[in-house]
């Protein structure tokens, strides 16, 4: 929990000699005498000291003026880089080409420069600076991928197709005999065991191919809650199974 | 092996899974570990865990592994 009151984070200066040592020193200066409601917020700083990298990075964000507009610009450069590649790898497997890529990309990188300057007092100095700044951007290309998604679905959300099932965990069809009456049972306990939301969500990821980010935003929900709903359904569906004898009762896996 | 393996393997769930919120709090502190050969899997066991079952959080940690290793630049 935030203490009782503002105050400036630990900024531990770069060795003698550095460069980046009169930087940063004029940035804590700066920051001494800057009105409260301009300073980094009040977040509990855990990490013993910066890199000199991200000091620079902390000290130059929390200024205003030429030196703020010029990290400004430089963190969005870097956010862009970052969405552009993330948005090229991911783009084959969504089925996403083109100025709609970079548009995609684009919208990422503006808005995970909003949350980066948004959330300056979350950092805790625990990694470099731009690592905890380009996993906004990640962030956001995976959420705008899922909103992506509802605009050309392949599949109605209320469907609920079993014969998707095979396909969808690698069941030859020619060896049918053995796992017909696995599937059964799994659609037994499907039915009768999950909870309507487990259901719901289990057809929605496992029958139906929605991706979890596009669920999430189709459900108002948001990803670590719909995870937990499938986890919970996957725990008690497994354990249905392995009480009627379909699959084996052993640890979990590990690797 | 048999034939519904892969089913089985989906079913699974691990105790030490944190779920998507705290691994994806401990990201990038994460990914550094991996991008630097530290043991990453024994610190965090959790998010390794988690970071195996969940496709979304998986996707991510990929995407911010290769940043962090300069395939953006």
């Amino acid at each position: 929990m935030p203490g009782p009151g503002p105050r400036l984070r630990p900024v531990v200066l770069p060795a003698r000699g550095d460069p980046a040592r009169d930087q940063v020193a004029r940035t804590v200066c700066s920051m001494a005498t800057m009105p409260v409601n301009r300073m980094v917020d009040e977040t509990p700083v855990t990490a013993t000291g910066l890199d000199s990298e991200s000091a620079w990075w902390l000290g130059a964000l929390a200024e205003t003026g030429p030196r703020r507009e010029a990290a400004l610009r430089r963190l969005h450069e870097l956010l862009m880089r970052v969405a552009r590649a993330e948005v090229a790898r991911r783009g084959p497997r969504v089925r996403i080409t083109g100025p709609e890529l970079d548009d995609l990309a684009c919208q990422a990188a503006a808005d995970a420069l909003m949350a980066v300057t948004g959330k300056l007092g979350q950092f805790r100095g625990e990694s470099r600076f731009t690592t905890w700044a380009c996993k906004f951007a990640i962030f956001e290309v995976s959420a705008k991928i899922g909103r992506h998604f509802w605009r050309h679905p392949a599949v109605p959300l209320d469907a609920e197709d079993w014969d998707r099932l095979p396909d969808r965990f690698g069941l030859d069809p020619a060896q049918e005999a053995e796992w017909r009456d696995l599937a059964a049972a799994l659609r037994r306990a499907v039915d009768d065991e999950l909870t309507p939301r487990q259901r719901e969500v289990f057809v929605a990821i496992v029958l139906n191919g929605v991706p979890l980010d596009a669920l999430v935003l189709e459900l108002g929900s948001n990803r670590n809650a719909i995870y937990k709903v499938l986890f919970d359904a996957r725990r008690k569906l497994r354990s249905v199974l392995v009480a009627s004898g379909y699959l084996r009762d052993d640890s979990p896996r590990n690797s | 092996m048999n034939d519904w393996q892969a089913l089985d393997d989906f079913l699974r769930t691990d105790p030490r899974d944190v779920g998507c919120d705290q691994a994806m709090e401990m990201l990038h502190v994460y990914v550094e570990l991996v991008a630097a050969g530290d043991p990453a899997e024994q610190r965090y066991p959790g998010i390794a865990a988690h970071l195996r079952a969940c496709g979304p959080c998986g996707e991510d940690f990929e995407g911010l592994l290769a940043a962090v290793r300069g395939e953006a630049d």
